[in-house]
């Protein structure tokens, strides 16, 4: 498996670390719901799926990759500081 | 009090010369990460290019200044200033922190430097793919390495200080493997 780094060109997959599901912070008004499904609850589909990668081994990214769990295939990745993830302020 | 002696990070491990390749301890000077504040990228680059004469370096790339400086893209939003200590004004514009003591560098010298670091990087160093000041962080037999193609036949690699024996024993390894192959 293979990532494009946005900074750094294509790099193996050794080179990264891998967080979890990216996902929109909610406000921090929110109300408990939100916040408990943004910490707790999950999909977990067999397809497509928006990932938090960290390139650890290059340039100190964290990226917003999306991966097809069930093949691997990886059809975008964004820095994820361009992701707009922080949510409402 | 107790006398302290400077050692550089690898000394007694280099010079080791095998084949056609030669790898030496580099001294390049001081060492400061240069990250811009938000927004102060131009307005540093600017000044860098006043101070040391040269512009601060896209991702994968590194810029020759004036009297040995050189600027080596470093990370995301990050530059290397090596060469020389930064000058006053930069700090206006971005965080300065001295790296000096903490990093190891050698110089890899000679024809065929690509083909040692292909049997430890899973990056492309041949001269197509990476120019003369082409740079690049990635990994190097599982250290973190920044890689700079100095000259055609001369790459500069740099690892934490902390993992220079590891760094000199798995580029002689590569070395030793290449020249057996002949």
């Amino acid at each position: 498996m293979r990532i494009t780094c946005p900074l750094c060109g294509e790099r193996d997959r050794r080179e990264f670390y891998y967080k979890g599901a990216a996902l929109e912070r909610p406000a921090a008004e929110a109300d408990l719901d939100a916040w408990h499904a943004h910490v707790h609850l999950r999909e977990n589909p067999a397809g497509e799926l928006e990932e938090l990668w960290y390139h650890e081994m290059g340039c100190n990214s964290w990226l917003r990759v999306t991966r097809d769990t069930a093949t691997h295939e990886i059809t975008d990745v964004v820095l994820a500081a361009d992701a707009g993830l922080g949510g409402a302020r | 009090m107790a006398e302290l002696t400077l050692k550089s990070p690898c000394e007694g491990l280099l010079p080791v010369t095998c084949g056609a390749l030669t790898l030496k301890e580099a001294t390049p000077g001081p060492l400061t990460t240069i990250a811009p504040f938000k927004g102060q990228e131009a307005a540093l680059s600017k000044a860098l290019k006043k101070a040391h004469g040269m512009a601060f370096p896209g991702p994968n790339e590194s810029t020759e200044g004036k009297a040995g400086a050189r600027a080596i893209w470093f990370g995301r939003d990050m530059a290397l200033l090596t060469g020389a200590a930064p000058a006053e004004g930069l700090s206006e514009h971005a965080a300065l922190t001295d790296q000096s003591a903490g990093w190891a560098v050698v110089t890899l010298e000679g024809v065929g430097g690509e083909e040692v670091l292909a049997r430890l990087c899973p990056v492309d160093f041949r001269l197509a793919e990476f120019p003369v000041g082409a740079t690049s962080r990635a990994e190097l037999k599982h250290m973190m390495a920044s890689v700079t193609r100095l000259e055609e036949a001369s790459f500069q690699i740099m690892v934490f200080r902390s993992l220079a024996q590891t760094l000199v024993h798995d580029l002689k390894t590569a070395m030793e493997a290449l020249a057996a192959r002949g």
